[in-house]
C-alpha cells in the first residue's frame, strides 16, 4: 500500500473504470521510495491546480499493476516510477524515473488542456 | 504575502530542516522554501546506519521524520517553488518567487544542498531511466540476473555496488583513478565481494543502445585506448555539485561554487547564513549538515535578538 493522499488503484479493472470515467488521467506507478515520493508530492499539490485531471497512484509490486508494467509505452523502462498519462482511455505519454514539477506540468499542459 | 518571517530558509534537506526545527522551536516565525520535495539528497540513501541515536533507517524515512518535526514546531513549509530574485542587503530581506509571491524575513539561511554530478557524455540523458540510474535502492531489482556498471570510487559508489550484487550477476566498477577515495573498511568489503570487478583509471565516454542501454564506450585515461563494454545498466555515483548557480554575485562563493562561511555559518552579509552541502567544507555527511543547520539557526537567532535589542534601545532613547 502506498502512503499518499492520492487515490490508490487496486485492480486493473479499477484502472479501466477510471479511464472510462475520466477524460484526463495521470497514474504514478511506484513504491514508497526516493524516486517515487517526490512525484507523489507533486501530484498531491497539482490536484487543486488541475481539477480537470484525475490523479491516482498504483503500487508497482501489486500483481494487478502488470497492466501498466506491460504497457507498450513502458518498453525499455528501468527506473521507478512509471508515470502514465491517459486521454480518453488511451495512453498518450509515459515517463520513467523521477520527474520534477516542471516536467510534469509541461506534459499536463500539452496533453490535458483545460 | 505581507507577513514578515523572522527566518527564511532556502532548502529543505537535513541542514534546512534542522535550521527550521531549531528556529521554529525558538518561537521564531520560520518558513522553509524548497525547489523540490523535502528531504534533500538523504532520500537517495538506502540504509543510514551511522546517524547517532538511530540504529538503522531508510534515508527517506529519516527525512520524513525531520520534516514532520519542523512542521510540528510550527515551521511553514513551501515546496516545489522557484526563486527568481534575492534582495539580501536590507534589514528586511526579500525573496521573490516565480509566481510573483514575495517572502520577507529578518534573516535568511541558505541550505540549497547539492545534486548528483553527471558524466556529461553522449547518451546520458537519452538512457536515463532506460538503463542509467542514480538510485540502486529504487532500480536495483530491474537488473536482477543482469550485468551492471557502477561509476565512481567514493563511499556511495562502493556501497551501492556492493548492494547491487544482490541483484546483478556481475557488477563492474569504473573509476578514473588508480585508487578509491572511500573509507578503508568500505574498500576492503568491496574487494572481498565476489561479483565485483574493477576497471581503474578509466572513464565512460559514450552510452550506446537503441530502446534501452546496451553498452558503454570506456576510455583508459592514461593510454587513451577505447573499447566497447556490454552492460544492461549503469549506476552513477561520482559526487555532488552545489546548488548555487543562482547565487553568483549574491553570496560569496569559492571557485567550486560553494558558499564561503565562517564557523558561525555567517556569509558576511548581515542576517545571512548558510549550511549543509552547499557550503565550502571537507566532509559531507547528514550529521555535519544537521550540525551546520543548527549553528546557522542559533547564530541567526542571536543576530535577530541583537537587532530587536537595538530597536528597543532606540525606542527608549526617543521615549526617554
Amino acid at each position: 500500500m502506498l502512503r499518499t493522499s492520492l487515490h490508490e488503484i487496486e485492480t486493473s479493472e479499477e484502472l479501466k473504470k477510471l479511464q472510462e470515467e475520466n477524460e484526463n488521467l495521470m497514474v504514478c506507478c511506484g513504491r514508497m521510495g526516493p524516486m517515487c515520493i517526490p512525484v507523489y508530492d507533486i501530484m498531491e499539490e497539482l490536484e487543486e491546480e488541475y481539477p480537470h485531471v484525475k490523479f491516482a497512484v498504483m503500487a508497482f509490486d501489486n500483481p494487478e499493476a502488470a497492466i501498466i508494467r506491460n504497457d507498450p509505452a513502458c518498453r525499455g523502462f528501468m527506473g521507478l516510477p512509471f508515470t502514465m498519462y491517459y486521454k480518453n482511455g488511451k495512453t498518450v505519454k509515459a515517463t520513467t524515473s523521477i520527474q520534477n514539477r516542471q516536467q510534469i506540468t509541461s506534459i499536463l499542459n500539452e496533453y490535458f488542456q483545460k | 504575502m505581507n507577513e514578515i518571517f523572522d527566518v527564511a530558509i532556502i532548502g529543505g534537506g537535513p541542514a534546512g530542516l534542522s535550521a527550521g526545527i531549531y528556529s521554529s522551536r525558538a518561537k521564531l516565525k520560520t518558513v522553509i522554501l524548497n525547489s523540490g520535495s523535502f528531504g534533500g539528497q538523504v532520500v537517495l540513501t538506502d540504509e543510514v546506519a551511522n546517524y547517532p541515536g538511530v540504529e538503522q533507517t531508510k534515508g527517506f524515512n529519516l527525512a520524513a521524520v525531520m520534516k514532520k518535526q519542523a512542521k510540528d514546531f510550527g515551521c511553514k513549509l513551501i515546496g516545489n517553488i522557484e526563486i527568481t530574485e534575492y534582495h539580501l542587503n536590507d534589514e528586511i530581506k526579500k525573496i521573490v518567487l516565480s509566481d510573483g509571491r514575495e517572502i520577507k524575513a529578518r534573516g535568511v539561511i541558505f541550505a540549497t544542498g547539492g545534486r548528483p554530478r553527471l558524466l556529461g557524455v553522449e547518451g546520458e540523458n537519452e538512457f536515463r531511466g532506460r538503463g542509467i540510474s542514480f538510485c540502486a535502492t529504487c532500480d536495483g531489482d530491474f537488473f536482477t540476473g543482469k550485468e551492471v556498471v557502477v561509476v565512481g570510487g567514493g563511499n556511495s559508489a562502493l556501497e551501492e555496488a556492493i548492494s547491487l550484487t544482490k541483484f546483478a550477476t556481475k557488477v563492474t566498477i569504473v573509476h578514473q583513478f588508480d585508487h578509491f577515495q572511500a573509507f578503508p573498511a568500505v574498500i576492503d568489503e568491496a574487494k572481498k565481494t565476489p561479483k565485483l570487478n574493477f576497471i581503474m583509471e578509466s572513464r565512460i565516454v559514450k552510452f550506446l543502445g537503441s530502446e534501452k542501454l546496451e553498452a558503454v564506450e570506456i576510455e583508459h585515461i592514461t593510454s587513451g585506448t577505447r573499447h566497447i563494454f556490454k552492460t544492461d545498466g549503469v549506476f552513477i555515483f561520482i559526487g555532488y555539485i552545489p546548488n548555487t548557480e543562482d547565487l553568483k554575485g549574491i553570496l560569496p562563493l569559492n571557485d567550486r561554487g560553494e558558499i564561503i562561511v565562517d564557523s558561525d555559518m555567517f556569509t558576511g552579509i548581515p542576517g545571512v547564513y548558510a549550511a549543509g552541502d552547499s557550503i565550502a567544507k571537507k566532509y559531507r555527511q547528514i550529521t555535519t549538515a544537521v550540525a551546520e543547520g543548527t549553528i546557522a539557526s542559533l547564530s541567526l537567532a542571536e543576530y535577530i535578538k541583537s537587532k530587536v535589542k537595538i530597536f528597543e534601545d532606540e525606542k527608549n532613547l526617543v521615549v526617554g
